[in-house]
């Protein structure tokens, strides 16, 4: 990438050097939001107040000279489905309309300790469900690339801000896909660390044991820091880990010579646009170039990734979205009994996707359906975790598309919920197995569209997946 | 009342089969997954967080505490603890359940396969424990006092204290086997100290499964549930209700429909709330946000040293260390506070079985007629401490102790309160022992206390050796060192005198030298009113 943008770094040393004020940053960012955000649609609220404030505090430093935390004065803007204390929080969802949480998510939290300037929360579809950002209650994101595209979803307005330049980066959540597959679509980088590696607790659970919250930026080192800043158990998530956080950023200069990178016949096969398979075969050429061992590997579960994480999802979303029925918060439909209410506040708070995938995941735990498809599921991904184990035994990395096309067109899809689905096919995988997963440009279609090449690592391993991912970025 | 039924009745030809379910919450300081306080009474919504609160994006950490209690009470209750157990979710929708499902354990629960002994007409019965689970407790839905008859609020105050369910297996066969198996399950439970299974405040709530069978058929009945009964004897009650009610059911040619019933206890009677096609599908599945929970050897271990001595143990230990009755040791066990006391006074005071025994002699009695229960005796263990060893140093008398009990439960304070009050009375009369001992150690040495007499002041540390010796030195020191101190001159009969430590005057009826004692008369205004004998050392301003 040689474009000029600012990233994580430059803010820090032009605050820090005085060239410049987090507030004027702010403002040139408020700016440009007002500019450009009416065609694209990345931003569902903005809290400038809060954004002020916190920019004054850093300015304050400054002019103090006192040593600046890592990213202080840095622009960002949040998905909507992580819950920010006074700021509207909706998911995406005219259920959320009015929500005004009480309390920070622990990623935003660790941001803003970390010196962010949170602008304001970013569009996506509804409760995170969906591919292409056209199921959010409010707008459909327009693709930055080519406003006729979608910006991929569900991070659709993330991965917008970040091209678009109204956000130097973003937090993201990736349930089937939904950080990479965007990225991806948009021309940005988009890691979705391990499952445990980022704590949960504030982020609006769409599927509790697949979600994950991860950076989208537009550098891989700029990833590194994120995830440096997020990383780390929290006591408020009983499943983020204790492992020690590595040095990420030191990580990803390390050499990439003698890895072993793995290929899977399994990503290749049919539904795989030709362009994308050239460009991402070429960036597997490149990495061999820079030293890297290519190796065949087989993933042979993963035909049955789709449909498993449409089960273990689903199933996991409609428990997850029972608290959203009118009594104590927000969307509210009037009605003279109980049930009356619970019924057209759902019907009329939820969107048809979210509907969708509540019934599917109520029907696949009812009696005498669940062993068929819930636990079957569970034991399909225990296979699908298995292939990876295997294969990482011989390989130090995985390399695949991120996504079989590039970005579609708005309305394309959008009545087609299988194809839909599709999109995230080679992405489910990785959520499902738990694995870290970065996907990062690798050249254009024809039509000048983004292509996207996704790394997978073993478990806790996101320095190695980085550190490829930064050696292909500065070689590319 | 006993009714002979005759051989025929119906209700001799069917048996009852009676599971119950019993929901206890644990007495942790904070919620099962959060750090909210569990504190009953509280204002409204005022114990609660963005967790309890079920509100999005909120995750679930879970309470060590709980965990420790509820493998305690399954220890105790006789269940295997299982190494790992995992929490699933109960999915329903109900107002005062925020999240739209419960926390709760399903196919791999805490603890299984134990039992309780419970007494019965024919002994000790075992009733069988299928399973203790761990799982969180629901707001609360306040219906009175609005404006508005349909208004219904929602008090989350409630809402993720933590509970265990214990679910008995089918083998009670009667409504006073359940009660008994009620009142020996609480009693396990409270004396553990994991909950006060207090009914009224909802610690303890309880459902029934009945059925009914002809006697010797193997298979079972249809079963109804029994919800929403909140004491023991209604259960009893319930129960008794529900058997007559299916036995005529099915006398009448009819079938028993699967269902839950709520039991009325205004009328006596179970009525119908929803039948087994209108149950729930609860969806149960494991919950993605919790762990599922190990409890290793060590773990296990840990928890099993800190179970208490229960009830039936303890009664027999005291019993044998103590030697009091059978009947005193149910008293005195009848709560694991008082029991503690009861043990931590007998331990402390120099003899265990004097304080067994004024709790048996002394306290009893008066508590029977004052109709109060022993948790609230005026007089507590300790206080019952002090006034043991006070006897037992001879520093009071036996009337003096009671005396001074009468005054504690006529003012309602304890035994070392009014003993400060009334001055830490001394035995004083001519009844106590140390007098007497006195006065026969002056009889036993004449010549010495001729001397004595004459001005030999060093003979007042014979006569304390002596009075120790003779007491076996049990005897008060300073008490022996006053009353052996000689008097100056020995009153005349006629003197007006003074007792040391009475009020008022005496005068004196006739002296004996002899015993060193007079006889004195109480004048008017003196605290006492009898003739009696004291010691010539006790009487002064002569």
């Amino acid at each position: 990438m040689t474009a000029n943008f600012l990233t994580i770094d430059a803010v820090r040393s032009a605050l820090q050097e005085r060239r410049l004020t987090a507030t004027a940053l702010t403002e040139s960012y408020f700016a440009k939001i007002e500019k450009q955000d009416g065609e694209i649609g990345a931003y569902v609220t903005l809290s400038k107040e809060r954004a002020l404030n916190k920019a004054a505090a850093v300015d304050e430093l400054a002019a103090k000279g006192d040593p600046l935390p890592p990213l202080a004065g840095v622009p960002v803007g949040i998905k909507d489905v992580m819950v920010t204390r006074g700021v509207r929080t909706t998911a995406g969802s005219k259920m959320l309309g009015n929500y005004i949480p009480p309390y920070d998510c622990t990623a935003v939290a660790r941001m803003e300790a970390a010196g962010v300037v949170v602008l304001g929360k970013l569009n996506c579809d509804e409760f995170a469900m969906g591919s292409s950002n056209e199921n959010s209650a409010w707008r459909p994101v327009h693709n930055p690339r080519d406003l006729g595209r979608v910006p991929g979803g569900s991070s659709g307005g993330a991965a917008a801000a970040v091209a678009a330049e109204m956000a130097v980066a973003a937090l993201g959540s990736d349930t089937g896909g939904s950080i990479r597959q965007p990225a991806s679509f948009c021309g940005i980088v988009g890691l979705k660390p391990t499952y445990g590696r980022v704590s949960r607790y504030g982020l609006i659970a769409f599927a509790s044991s697949l979600d994950h919250i991860g950076p989208m930026t537009k550098t891989v080192r700029d990833a590194a820091i994120l995830l440096q800043t997020i990383a780390g158990s929290d006591p408020m998530d009983s499943t983020s880990h204790p492992a020690t956080v590595p040095d990420y950023v030191a990580g990803i200069e390390q050499p990439v010579r003698g890895l072993r990178i793995g290929v899977a016949q399994e990503y290749f096969g049919e539904g795989l646009n030709h362009e994308v398979r050239i460009a991402v075969e070429a960036a597997i050429q490149k990495l061999a170039a820079l030293g890297c061992e290519i190796v065949k590997v087989s993933l042979p579960h993963t035909q049955y990734a789709v449909p498993t994480y449409y089960i273990v999802a689903t199933a996991e979303a409609s428990s997850n979205l029972a608290r959203f029925d009118g009594v104590r918060y927000g969307y509210r439909a009037e009605a003279r009994t109980l049930s009356g209410m619970y019924r057209k506040t759902r019907d009329q708070g939820f969107g048809m996707e979210v509907k969708r995938r509540i019934m599917l995941g109520t029907y696949v735990l009812s009696a005498g359906y669940y062993d068929a498809y819930y636990l079957k599921a569970q034991k399909v991904r225990t296979l699908l975790a298995r292939d990876f184990d295997d294969a990482f035994t011989k390989v130090d990395a995985i390399v695949t598309p991120t996504t079989p096309t590039a970005a579609f067109k708005l309305g394309e899809k959008s009545d087609d919920p299988l194809a839909m689905y599709l999109a995230d096919i080679y992405t489910v995988t990785a959520d499902l197995a738990g694995i870290p997963a970065i996907s990062i440009p690798c050249g254009e279609t024809k039509e000048k569209l983004p292509i996207g090449l996704q790394i997978l690592g073993k478990h806790f391993d996101e320095v190695t997946i980085l550190q490829l991912a930064d050696a292909y970025e500065k070689a590319a | 009342m006993v009714f002979k039924l005759p051989p025929d009745a119906p209700h001799l030809q069917y048996e009852p089969v009676i599971g119950l379910e019993v929901h206890v919450q644990l007495l942790t300081a904070t919620k099962i997954f959060c750090s909210c306080s569990t504190r009953f009474g509280d204002p409204p919504n005022t114990n609660t967080c963005p967790v309890c609160l079920g509100l999005p994006g909120a995750l679930p950490v879970l309470n060590r505490k709980a965990v420790e209690f509820a493998a305690l009470a399954a220890m105790v209750l006789g269940c295997r603890i299982n190494e790992t157990s995992v929490f699933a979710r109960k999915n329903y929708f109900y107002p005062d359940l925020p999240k739209g499902f419960q926390i709760s354990q399903y196919d791999k629960p805490l603890a299984e396969s134990g039992g309780i002994e419970v007494p019965t007409s024919q002994g000790n019965k075992k009733i069988g424990i299928t399973r203790v689970h761990l799982e969180e407790d629901a707001g609360k839905s306040l219906h009175d006092g609005f404006a508005g008859s349909d208004t219904t609020a929602i008090d989350l105050n409630r809402s993720g204290v933590p509970l265990i369910e214990i679910v008995s297996e089918p083998d009670i066969a009667s409504p006073q086997e359940a009660y008994e198996y009620l009142n020996r399950l609480k009693e396990i439970l409270v004396y553990t100290g994991v909950s006060d299974c207090n009914m009224e405040e909802g610690s303890l709530r309880c459902d029934a499964n009945i059925s009914v069978r002809p006697r010797g058929q193997t298979t079972f009945g249809t079963k109804a549930e029994i919800k929403n009964i909140n004491s023991f004897r209604f259960i009893r009650d319930a129960l008794e209700y529900e058997i007559s009610r299916q036995i005529e059911v099915l006398e009448a040619g009819g079938t028993i429909t699967q269902e839950t019933r709520l039991y009325n206890p205004d009328e006596g009677k179970t009525y119908s709330m929803r039948s087994k096609e209108q149950a729930h599908d609860y969806r149960y599945f494991p919950e993605p946000d919790l762990l599922p929970l190990l409890l290793n050897a060590k773990r296990r271990a840990e928890i099993q040293s800190m179970q208490p001595e229960l009830p039936e143990a303890l009664r027999n230990r005291l019993i044998a260390e103590h030697g009091i009755s059978a009947q005193d040791a149910a008293v005195l066990t009848s709560n694991k506070m008082l029991a503690d006391q009861f043990e931590r006074a007998a331990k402390a005071a120099k003899n265990p079985k004097r304080v067994a025994g004024l709790v048996q002699n002394e306290l009893m009695g008066r508590l029977k007629a004052k109709g109060l229960a022993i948790e609230h005796s005026p007089i507590t263990m300790d206080g019952v401490a002090l006034s043991a060893d006070l006897v037992e140093s001879g520093a009071i008398s036996g009337k003096m102790l009671k005396d001074l009990y009468d005054l504690c439960f006529e003012r309602s304070q304890d035994f070392p309160d009014v003993y400060e009050q009334t001055g830490r009375p001394q035995q004083s009369s001519d009844t106590s022992a140390l007098e007497k001992i006195v006065r026969e150690v002056f009889a036993a040495n004449p010549k010495q206390r001729e001397q004595y007499r004459g001005g030999k002041e060093t003979l007042h540390a014979f006569f304390v050796g002596q009075v120790m010796k003779a007491s076996k030195g049990q005897a008060n020191p300073q008490l022996v060192n006053r009353l052996t101190r000689y008097p100056g001159r020995v009153p005349a009969t006629g003197d007006k005198v003074e007792i040391e430590g009475r009020t008022g005057q005496f005068e004196v009826v006739s002296v004996d030298e002899e015993h060193w004692q007079a006889e004195v008369r109480p004048l008017a205004g003196a605290d006492a009113s009898e003739l009696a004998l004291w010691s010539l050392l006790r009487l002064v301003a002569y």
